[in-house]
């Protein structure tokens, strides 16, 4: 029982928590204690000037009839739903077509790539709002189809399209997750596959796709995160219009903290949403588990 | 027959991908009428005088100044992740200690934290400290290992690296820092270039910490004074000119991104992380 911490001889088992020192104090400070704060503040009224008034479970229950909070909730969940699948395919089908060793193929790798690393700039939301425009690139070369032009700030469907579509053009990060676990995928498999009479088909099936269930769960769930927490593009492209149509949960809670300064009520509403993605996480995790070996 | 039909989807792939690039860089040479009629990206005549007109902002200071400030968040908060990171990441994977698995369960469930959850307290916090309107909320958080990806990618490398370089050095006389070092960090040097990459790019894409941090529009990072901007452009005004200042943004990362590309691209072909 003497050296029930191994390490190596003259080093304290103190040695390891002296070193990881930062990351400890930075959880109390940074995440434990905004968390449990958020919690509490949202049990409150408070308006960032005067002490915050204890409501019990008064703004949780507000949000049943707020219908904004209702809408935003509804918003958010269904640009999730489109996205989040659509961003997987898109990027588990562009990693295979990578994954080739062809002549070049590293330059294409890292142009697929860009868009992603510029990813949230304001600088691309911007260039993308004016490609969007009545008469913006897209619609000139929709006409330049014979297809017609589409307004596309004009109605909710279309304005969550434009915001689905950019983080779509970023799919590059997702692609690199999935072509780093196409790489460790030993080709002997394939080999193997093919002396047994299986077609490319069959082999995707087979082997890539059960193979990949790990780096699929993880992309899921990095991307609901992200997807849930929308804010920078509806906030700079549609404002969250026409008629609240892609105003999400990340606009609401900033409006109600910064711009009405209801900052219990913003409080409980970033709970809400925490409690939201966690459950979609969990789901996600439920669905998959029995496709999936542990992590 | 079959890798040229490759090139081909692979191609136009890539055309896509660029497209809007090269629209943004050549619409920013471009009149109103040319921007809102021709898809195609080349303008018509090339006048780089708005770029020195988009170079004034409209703010009385110039862009210089909001580089400036950017690079006053970006510079030490690299500085920062790097080494809070390689320290706690060496920890972990060098060092046995009293609850040592939950902590590292901890760290990776910080990964999984949605920011928006934290960023209100947060505000709060620095409000009361006084540190509003200063790049204490933007930078210090990094002295913290506040990335626990970066932590968790570095504990990966200092695993790959063989104990009996460990056992050689401490037989050699080496201490724990001198191990640290001159023996580990050595060996991760791509790992330390894709987190000082990500972190300046990361930093140069964030707009909601800086938005709710900073007020004072001389302390502006670049993301906020391209949203001023974009915010007072109305109709009739020179549509090239924040197209430009938005190729101009864009410039610093793709500067980076292009120098640090392959060792970059081979630190998060092995950690697993990515943007």
């Amino acid at each position: 029982m003497k050296k029930k911490y191994r390490n190596p001889v003259g080093v304290s088992k103190y040695t390891g928590l002296l070193l990881i020192t930062p990351f400890l104090a930075g959880f109390l400070l940074f995440t434990l204690y905004p968390f449990v704060s958020s919690f509490l503040l949202g049990l409150t009224e408070y308006d960032g000037i005067r002490q915050p008034e204890f409501t019990g479970f008064g703004n949780f229950r507000k949000m049943l009839g707020d219908s904004s909070f209702l809408n935003a909730a509804a918003v958010t969940l269904k640009y999730t739903a489109v996205l989040v699948p659509l961003k997987l395919i898109f990027s588990l089908l562009a990693a295979l077509t990578l994954n080739m060793e062809i002549k070049g193929i590293g330059v294409y790798r890292t142009i697929f790539y860009i868009p992603s690393i510029l990813g949230s700039n304001l600088a691309v939301v911007i260039m993308w709002q004016f490609l969007f425009t009545s008469d913006g690139l897209v619609n000139q070369l929709l006409e330049l189809c014979g297809l017609a032009p589409v307004g596309w700030y004009g109605d909710s469907a279309h304005a969550m399209g434009i915001i689905v579509l950019l983080r779509l053009w970023e799919f590059g990060s997702t692609m690199i997750i999935f072509l780093n676990a196409l790489r460790d995928i030993p080709c002997e498999y394939y080999e193997a596959a093919k002396v047994d009479g299986c077609g490319k088909i069959r082999s995707f099936f087979s082997i890539t796709l059960p193979l990949l269930k790990n780096v699929i769960f993880l992309n899921l769930i990095l991307q609901v995160i992200a997807a849930m927490q929308e804010f920078n593009a509806p906030y700079m492209i549609t404002g969250g219009g026409p008629l609240k149509g892609t105003y999400t949960l990340g606009m609401l809670i900033y409006d109600e903290m910064f711009k009405y300064r209801e900052m219990g009520y913003a409080n409980a509403l970033s709970w809400v949403m925490f409690t939201l993605i966690a459950a979609v996480v969990a789901a996600a995790f439920g669905f998959t588990k029995r496709h999936r070996e542990d992590i | 027959m079959k890798k040229a039909a490759a090139y081909l989807l692979l191609t136009v792939g890539a055309a896509v991908m660029i497209y809007p690039l090269l629209w943004l860089a050549g619409a920013s040479l471009k009149s109103n009428d040319e921007i809102f009629s021709s898809p195609w990206f080349m303008p018509e005549s090339v006048d780089l005088s708005v770029y020195a007109r988009a170079w004034q902002t409209v703010t009385g200071y110039t862009m210089g100044h909001y580089f400036l400030n950017t690079f006053a968040v970006i510079i030490p908060k690299t500085l920062f992740a790097v080494v809070s990171s390689v320290l706690t990441a060496y920890g972990f994977s060098r060092f046995d200690f009293p609850f040592k698995r939950l902590f590292f369960a901890l760290l990776m469930g910080t990964m999984f934290m949605p920011a928006i959850v934290t960023i209100m307290p947060m505000y709060l916090m620095w409000s009361r400290l006084g540190a509003l309107d200063t790049y204490i909320p933007l930078t210090v958080p990094a002295l913290f290992a506040a990335e626990g990806s970066f932590v968790f990618m570095l504990t990966r490398f200092f695993s790959g690296v063989p104990k009996e370089f460990d056992e050689a050095a401490r037989i050699d006389g080496c201490n724990s820092v001198q191990l640290l070092v001159h023996i580990l960090v050595p060996c991760v040097r791509p790992v330390i270039v894709s987190i000082s990459v990500f972190t300046f790019l990361w930093t140069m894409n964030d707009f909601l910490t800086p938005l709710i941090m900073i007020s004072s529009v001389e302390k502006y990072p670049l993301s906020l004074i391209l949203r001023l901007s974009a915010d007072s452009t109305g109709n009739g005004y020179e549509q090239c000119k924040i197209l430009a200042m938005s190729v101009i943004g864009l410039i610093p990362s793709i500067a980076v991104f292009g120098l640090a590309q392959k060792k970059f691209i081979s630190g998060i072909t092995a950690g697993g992380l990515s943007g």
